[in-house]
């Protein structure tokens, strides 16, 4: 019995194995909780940068979404600022909208295309043409918007050039690949089988890719669209270098406009901190981040759903 | 207790037939009392409790999902994670079912190889090597040695001993399942748990691996799951009949293939199952 | 319209947006090439960049990009690796891990010009960093970290799980298992992740343009005490990147030949990314073969 007795102390004793065990457990768990930390403190500091605008400034939250004069440095008439967020945040949403609305075709177009139609050019020309342009800095896209978009608006339309519509185009091109390369991801995960059915039933290519593939595909290619709008509505120098930045409700397409990552980006640096110059900027910057948390939970709300299905 | 009227011999069949190793030469080392497991809520063994014979080599058979291999696993903990095993597991006078067990100095005496072949992608010295290098043997001289002579036992030295830095993933499937029974018996381990090693192999390479058993049952207790009824017959000197969550038969492997007790076995052995 | 004719004209229409697509994503390579290959000389490349005057280079700000780069790297990779060992191989499928996967991709999403106002806010200001490196590195990590965090983790989801259960039934714990058998077996993979978020972090812009700053002080090659304000190594000095120079060119224009800078640094940057992709790809496949192979 006195053997049984020391293997049970060697069995019961704390192996190195078991104190590497918690440790490892305590390190990686650490990093994880850094990176929620991270995500904690972005809200944590935007949100109160962002709301002092209308605690201790005491401007209306109603005035800061519907109201157009955008000059927190001047009082108007009343001796309240202004800061009308309006023009801005009307620039992003049309923005965002008419780059989305001009992207989705050609990205879903393209990517049933590469998937259903011809997949060897797919394979061999599309996918790494797309893989390589979405890794393509979003400073470069501006860049070749100013130097061609833009001169390109003022010849056809007159006047500067600058404004909503050379923003869409920059942004169109910008969310293209992402978009595309997205739904090319969507239409592959519709198994194979339900296209030979369709087919096997006597139904056109076209038919089966309309009523089949693309309707199987359908939360896949939101979700698309949708990321394609997030990153859309965050971009910042790409589109600050081609809108004109004029914080005016935008008259036409063609009028210098902002939104507001561009009046974000142009202002923070000119601004002190803790004025209501700069706290308004936080408060667009809020904006923002709410924006990206919609996009966030629409994208979610489409996953369930799709699930669901 | 129903069977049905259609079966001739009724008066002879029971339902259940355990007969526990009795073998002064070959002392119990690890038995399970009362052992239950659970996926959730679902309970997957609910009548499993045998006792194994020291230096002997043991096979546990059964239709697929008739709990053979929970079974095993549960016998040196590796489904910890996924389900919860209650009841006691003795080994040698040790209840290791129990939190206190330090689960990995129970594992090096408690090995496991499995139904695929999982080389690590290492070379093939360092597969074997590499977890005795973690425990602090680090003398290179008694390195080559403990891979040699588990080489040697695992019969596998022969093919591979000039090529022992190569990488183990590319070694054949009957290899580098030998590589991995090289590699739990380096650490020295007490009883070796195997679960189906041999399904994933060819026909020469499977008669190679039941030789090589036969040669370490002398130094190990071996319990294997297998759905190969022929293998069971060849090399194991007791059999456990599971089905559906219990073991139905428990007896020599000369009685339960030559005199099974229980209908739904003799139905299995001879291939008249379902 | 009989169903032939709609499938022809549906196909045709969709190889002309196909072509159109192509059309406009080589038309825009061929543009980024073409008007910027010519700017590209050693001196381009080598020679500091001349604020008022034409003829400047962008030396320093290739640098800084690559400075930059590589200690965002050298922070967000422990960090990122951590967080996808424990994500992959610890946590349990509960609320808690649920709430900690929807935080990285709410991290994942957030614009990077925010990321970038978080940074200035945080370092620049109120850890008195000023417009630095450093700064400009932790926006960059913060801004690298989900991404990787996520390739890290689809890296791990490769190495089959029989060869967790190898390792644990040697009587290894898991961590043993994950950073000598996982971990090795999966470096190919995490490598070309790695190449490929590094792609991404040596283009961004808007996350530094407040954190690292707009300027980008002479330095002098030959002093690498990182405590002395000209020396490329010292964290403290402001640093625009190639990135930032094109923006910052651009929009304040005051360089005669501000446009032929920034199409010869726009092909930097895709040359650079193109590389990246390269090497991913090339690196990955070679690591792999050599850990295969007899």
């Amino acid at each position: 019995m006195k053997t049984t007795q020391q293997l049970e102390r060697q069995l019961k004793r704390h192996s190195k194995a078991a104190k590497l065990e918690i440790w490892g457990k305590v390190v990686s768990f650490s990093a994880l909780l850094l990176i929620v930390a991270v995500v904690v403190g972005i809200i944590g500091f935007v949100a109160s940068k962002g709301i002092a605008t209308f605690t201790s400034n005491h401007v209306s939250l109603w005035d800061f979404l519907t109201e157009k004069k955008w000059n927190p440095g001047i009082t108007d008439a009343n001796g309240k600022p202004e800061v009308g967020a309006l023009p801005m945040i009307v620039g992003s949403f049309l923005i965002t909208i008419l780059s989305a609305v001009v992207a989705t075709p050609f990205a879903i177009g393209t990517a049933v295309f590469m998937n259903e139609i011809s997949p060897n050019k797919g394979a061999k020309i599309l996918q790494p043409v797309t893989e390589l342009l979405v890794g393509i800095p979003s400073v470069v896209y501006g860049f070749i918007g100013l130097s061609v978009v833009v001169p390109a608006t003022r010849a056809i339309f007159g006047g500067s050039g600058f404004g909503i519509l050379s923003g869409t185009c920059v942004l169109f091109v910008m969310i293209l690949p992402t978009v595309t390369s997205m739904s090319v991801d969507a239409l592959r995960s519709v198994p194979r089988y339900y296209r030979e059915a369709s087919l096997a039933l006597g139904a056109t290519q076209w038919q089966t890719i309309y009523k089949v593939v693309l309707r199987a595909a359908t939360p896949g290619l939101m979700t698309a669209v949708v990321f394609g709008m997030a990153r859309a509505f965050g971009e910042a120098l790409a589109v600050q270098m081609v809108i004109g930045n004029a914080a005016l409700m935008p008259g036409s397409l063609v009028d210098p406009a902002a939104t507001l990552t561009s009046v974000l980006t142009t202002g923070i640096g000119n601004t002190v901190m803790g004025s209501l110059q700069n706290n308004a900027l936080w408060s667009l910057a809020l904006v923002l981040l709410l924006m990206s948390l919609v996009f966030n939970l629409i994208i979610r709300l489409i996953g369930r759903k799709g699930r669901l299905q | 207790m129903f069977v049905s009227n259609d079966v001739s011999n009724t008066e002879t069949m029971q339902e259940r037939h355990i007969v526990q190793p009795r073998d002064a030469q070959h002392p119990i080392v690890l038995s399970t009392e009362e052992l239950h497991v659970f996926y959730g809520k679902k309970e997957a063994i609910y009548e499993g409790d045998l006792q194994f014979a020291r230096n002997q080599i043991t096979a546990l058979i059964g239709p697929s999902g008739s709990g053979k291999s929970t079974y095993l696993r549960s016998l040196n903990r590796m489904n910890d994670r996924i389900a919860t095993v209650t009841g006691r597991i003795m080994y040698r006078g040790v209840d290791i079912n129990q939190p206190a067990i330090d689960v990995y100095e129970m594992r090096r005496r408690v090995g496991m190889v499995f139904q695929r072949p999982n080389p690590f992608a290492k070379s093939i010295y360092d597969n074997i090597a590499f977890a005795l290098r973690l425990r602090g043997t680090t003398d290179k001289h008694e390195l080559d040695e403990i891979v040699e002579t588990s080489l040697k036992q695992a019969a596998l030295w022969n093919q591979v001993k000039d090529d022992l830095n190569k990488s183990a993933l590319a070694l054949s499937g009957g290899q580098a399942q030998r590589l991995c029974i090289a590699r739990a018996i380096a650490v020295k381990p007490d009883i070796l748990l195997l679960d189906e090693p041999a399904s994933a192999l060819d026909p020469v390479s499977t008669s190679q691996l039941e030789d090589t058993l036969l040669e370490l049952k002398k130094q190990y207790t071996i319990i294997i799951v297998t759905h190969n009824m022929q293998q069971a017959g060849r090399i194991s000197e007791y059999t456990a009949f599971f089905n559906q969550g219990r073991v139905l038969e428990y007896d020599t492997t000369s009685h339960i293939f030559t005199n099974p007790q229980v209908q739904i076995t003799s139905d299995y052995v001879s291939g008249n199952f379902g | 319209m009989n169903p032939k004719t709609q499938n022809k004209i549906a196909i045709g229409t969709l190889y002309g947006v196909a072509g159109l697509v192509v059309l406009i994503l080589l038309a825009l390579l061929g543009y980024i090439l073409v008007s910027g290959l010519p700017q590209l000389s050693w001196h381009f490349l080598t020679a500091p960049a001349k604020a008022f005057l034409a003829g400047g280079g962008v030396g320093v700000q290739l640098y800084n990009s690559f400075y930059l780069l590589l200690l965002a790297m050298l922070i967000s990779f422990p960090i990122a690796l951590g967080a996808a060992i424990y994500l992959y191989e610890y946590a349990r499928d509960n609320w808690v891990t649920t709430t900690i996967r929807t935080a990285i991709e709410i991290l994942s999403s957030l614009p990077s010009v925010v990321v970038g106002l978080f940074g200035f806010l945080f370092f620049v200001v109120k850890l008195r960093l000023g417009f630095s490196i450093l700064s400009g590195a932790f926006a960059l990590t913060f801004f690298n970290l989900p991404l990787l965090t996520r390739s890290i983790e689809d890296s791990l989801r490769t190495i089959d799980l029989s060869q967790r259960e190898g390792g644990l039934a040697l009587g290894l714990s898991r961590w043993e298992t994950i950073t000598r058998v996982i971990l090795p077996a999966a470096v190919p993979s995490i490598l070309t992740g790695v190449i490929l978020s590094a792609g991404r972090v040596f283009g961004e812009a808007a996350a530094l343009i407040y954190t690292a700053g707009q300027s980008a002080p002479a330095l002098d090659f030959t002093d690498w005490n990182p405590f002395n304000i000209s020396s490329p190594l010292n964290p403290m000095r402001p640093a625009e990147t190639l990135a930032v120079h094109i923006w910052k060119i651009n929009s304040e224009g005051i360089m005669p030949d501000a446009k032929a800078i920034s199409s010869g640094s726009s092909a930097v940057l895709v040359l650079a990314i193109l590389l990246f992709n390269f090497a991913a790809r090339y690196l990955g496949k070679r690591l792999y073969k050599r850990l295969t192979s007899a």
